[in-house]
C-alpha cells in the first residue's frame, strides 16, 4: 500500500471512492486531465459490484465473461488506470476502505481510510487529505422482510449474482428469484447460464407501470435488446413468470425447502386464498430495487433527497457536484440508473473535478438518457406499499440482532416511538453488524405512524443511513491513530 | 453450461480441521457451499439460529466465519488460499452476556 498524504498537510489531487463503474470512469477522466487520483475501493480488484469478477477475467486472453454486460468498456477504463498507476499519476488503494469522510482542515477533505477488516495486515488507520473527492460507492439490493427470510439458502438476488460472476456455478440448482425489478431477470438469465434450473420468478407488479413510461424505454436501444434477450432466454427454459406475486413464506428447516407464493394487488396486499407452495427449492434470491451506500455522504452533511424509488440520494448539479463545493457524486448515490448510467455520471464528475471546463455533450446526454429509463423503471417497480401483510409477529426484521416484527410494531405503538432512531434504542433494531443497511428500509417504513410510509419519508430514510463509521473498527486502531499525534478532524456525529 | 472451475488450479484449506481441496477461485463461502455443501455455518448470538451466506458481497455479516485465527471474516470476500484455515460455528465477536431486552427471559 502505498504512502499517502497525512492529515495536517495541505489537500492536493483528488480522491476516488469506490472503483465500480462510476469511480473508474471518474479516475480515468482525472487522469487524462492531468490530476493525480487517489483510487480508494474495499474489493482487491476493480469493478465493483456490476463488473465484479474474478482473477482469471483479468488476464489478457481471458474472453469476455458471459454475464458481463460492457465488459469492452470495462477492460478499457481498467487499462487506462493501470497505464497511469505505472505512469505514477494515480496511487490504487484496493481492500481499503473509507470508514469516515470529514472537511479538512485546510479545506477540502479529509478522508479516512482503513484495510478492510479481512485484508492481511495490520489495521493502521491513515487519513488522505484531499482537494476534491468523487464519492462513487454503489449500492446493494433493498430487503423486505418475510416469513422464514433467515433461512440458511435465502439470499439476496445480487447474492446470486455475484457468487455466479465469480465463481461460474450456481450457489443452488433450483433458485426462486422474487421482488420486484428487471434485476430479478438478469439474475435468473446468470442463473441459467450456469445450468441450473429458475424454478420461478415473482414481480410483484403487473408491469404495466412501464406504459406510461414506454416512450422513455425506447430512449435505451440496448434496454430494450437487454430485456427480450432475458424474455427469450426465460422462454425457452420454461421459466414460470409469476406477475403480481410475492413470496408470503419460506419453509424449512435446517435450510430452505419450499416457498409459499401468492397473489398480490396493485397495492402490494396479498389475496386472500392465492397462496401456493414451490417444492423443491434450494435458494431463494430477493430483491427489491438497490439501496445506494449513503453513509460517507451523511457524514458531510450534503444535501440529499428521495428518489423516484424511495432510495436516500445525494443532490447534484449538472457537473456531478453536490451542495458542498469540491465534493462530486456519481453513479447510483445520485439515483439508481445501473451501471451504464454510472460510467456517464462518472465521466461528467471526473471532468468536473479536474476543472477540464464543461463536461462532453455526449456523456450528459448519455447520462440523461439513463435517468430517464431509471425513472421510468422506479416507476413501474414500485416497493409494495402493503407488504407488511405478509408479516408475522415472530418475523425477523433486523437480521443482525433478530428484532421481531411484534418488537418493532410495539415499540412503536405501545411506547409510541415514532421515528426510526427511537424504535432502533429501544429494540436494538440496526444497532448490529451491518449498522442497519439490511433492515433500514423496512425499518424506516415500520417506525413511522404516517399512512404513506412506503412512499418515503426523507427524514425517516436519513435517520437510518445516518452511521458515524462506515465499517466496524476495532478501539485499539482507533487509538494508535490518535495517539501518532493526528487531530481527531472536525466536529462531527462520530 | 459448465459446471467446473475453469483454472484448474486447486489448493488445500482446512474447514474445522479438515483439509479440503477446493479451485484457486473459492471464495471461503462458495467454499463451505459448494465444496462441503453447506448452506449455514455459524449460529446467532439471540436464538442461535444458523446463518450462511445473504448479500454476498459484504455488507449483512451473516457469513462469518474466524480465518487464519481473526474472528468475523466475511467469507463472501475472502478468497481461498493454500494452507488457510477456517473455523466455522463461533457467534459473532462479542465478549460478555448476549444483552437483555424487553421481552427476553431475565439473565441471571
Amino acid at each position: 500500500m502505498a504512502e499517502p498524504m497525512t492529515a495536517g498537510t495541505a489537500p492536493i489531487g483528488a480522491v476516488v471512492i469506490g472503483a465500480g463503474p462510476a469511480g473508474l470512469a471518474a479516475a480515468a477522466e482525472l487522469v487524462r486531465a492531468g490530476t493525480h487520483v487517489t483510487l480508494v475501493d474495499g474489493s482487491p480488484r476493480f469493478g465493483g459490484q456490476y463488473w465484479r469478477h474474478g482473477a482469471a477475467d483479468d488476464s489478457p486472453s481471458a474472453p469476455s465473461p458471459r454475464w458481463h454486460h460492457g465488459w469492452s468498456t470495462y477492460r478499457e477504463l481498467r487499462d487506462t488506470l493501470l497505464g497511469a498507476e505505472h505512469a505514477g499519476h494515480l496511487t490504487h488503494l484496493p481492500s481499503t476502505h473509507v470508514w469516515a469522510l470529514d472537511h479538512g482542515h485546510a479545506g477540502g477533505f479529509d478522508v479516512h481510510v482503513a484495510p478492510t477488516s479481512e485484508a492481511v495486515g495490520p489495521q493502521d488507520l491513515c487519513t488522505i487529505a484531499a482537494e476534491r473527492v468523487v464519492l462513487c460507492p454503489g449500492a446493494y439490493d433493498r430487503q423486505l422482510p418475510v416469513p422464514g427470510w433467515t433461512l440458511p439458502g435465502v439470499m439476496s438476488a445480487g447474492s446470486v449474482q455475484a457468487f455466479i460472476k465469480t465463481q461460474r456455478r450456481s450457489p443452488g440448482q433450483r433458485v426462486l428469484l422474487a421482488g420486484t425489478g428487471p434485476f430479478l431477470m438478469a439474475a435468473a438469465a446468470t442463473v441459467l447460464q450456469t445450468g441450473a434450473r429458475v424454478a420461478a420468478i415473482c414481480e410483484s407488479t403487473d408491469l404495466t407501470g412501464w406504459l406510461p413510461g414506454g416512450a422513455s424505454a425506447a430512449l435505451v436501444p440496448s434496454k430494450i435488446t437487454e430485456g427480450a434477450q432475458y424474455t427469450s432466454l426465460l422462454a425457452r427454459h420454461r421459466v414460470p413468470f409469476l406477475r403480481r406475486h410475492a413470496v408470503t413464506e419460506i419453509r424449512g428447516e435446517d435450510r430452505v425447502r419450499a416457498v409459499e407464493v401468492s397473489r398480490v394487488d396493485a397495492a402490494g396486499a396479498v389475496v386472500a386464498g392465492s397462496a401456493r407452495v414451490l417444492d423443491d427449492i434450494d435458494v431463494v434470491g430477493l430483491g427489491w430495487g438497490f439501496v445506494p451506500q449513503t453513509e460517507l455522504l451523511m457524514q458531510t452533511g450534503a444535501e440529499t433527497r428521495l428518489d423516484g424509488d424511495g432510495s436516500l440520494v445525494g443532490v447534484v448539479d449538472g457537473s456531478q457536484e453536490s451542495s458542498i463545493p469540491g465534493l462530486f457524486l456519481a453513479g447510483e448515490i445520485t439515483g439508481v440508473t445501473g451501471a451504464a448510467g454510472a460510467v456517464a455520471e462518472g465521466r461528467v464528475a471526473g471532468r468536473a473535478a479536474a476543472q477540464s471546463g464543461t463536461g462532453r455533450r455526449r456523456d450528459a446526454a448519455a447520462r440523461a438518457r439513463h435517468r430517464t429509463f431509471a425513472g421510468a423503471m422506479h416507476h413501474a417497480h414500485p416497493v409494495p406499499r402493503r407488504w407488511e401483510d405478509w408479516m408475522r409477529d415472530e418475523t425477523v426484521v433486523c437480521r443482525c440482532e433478530e428484532v421481531t416484527y411484534e418488537e418493532v410494531t410495539t415499540a412503536r405503538d405501545d411506547l409510541a416511538l415514532a421515528d426510526p432512531r427511537s424504535v432502533k434504542g429501544s429494540t436494538r433494531a440496526g444497532m448490529g453488524m451491518c449498522q442497519g443497511r439490511i433492515c433500514g428500509f423496512a425499518m424506516a417504513c415500520l417506525s413511522s405512524q404516517s399512512a404513506a410510509r412506503s412512499d418515503g419519508d426523507h427524514a425517516a430514510a436519513r435517520q437510518v443511513s445516518n452511521r458515524p463509521f462506515a465499517m466496524p473498527l476495532s478501539l485499539g486502531a482507533l487509538a494508535a491513530e490518535h495517539t501518532d499525534g493526528e487531530q481527531p478532524g472536525s466536529a462531527s456525529s462520530r | 453450461m459448465n459446471s467446473s472451475s475453469t483454472t484448474g488450479r486447486s489448493v488445500t484449506i482446512t474447514i474445522d480441521g479438515a483439509p479440503l481441496r477446493v479451485p484457486v477461485t473459492r471464495t471461503v463461502a462458495a467454499a463451505l457451499l459448494l465444496d462441503q455443501e453447506r448452506m449455514a455455518w455459524r449460529s446467532t448470538r439471540r436464538s442461535g439460529s444458523a446463518r450462511g451466506l445473504f448479500c454476498g458481497i459484504g455488507v449483512c455479516y451473516d457469513c462469518l466465519a474466524t480465518i487464519n485465527g481473526r474472528a468475523s471474516q466475511r467469507t463472501c470476500l475472502v478468497e481461498v488460499a493454500d494452507g488457510m484455515e477456517v473455523s466455522t460455528g463461533s457467534t459473532t465477536d462479542a465478549p460478555g452476556e448476549p444483552s437483555a431486552r424487553p421481552g427476553d427471559a431475565a439473565h441471571g
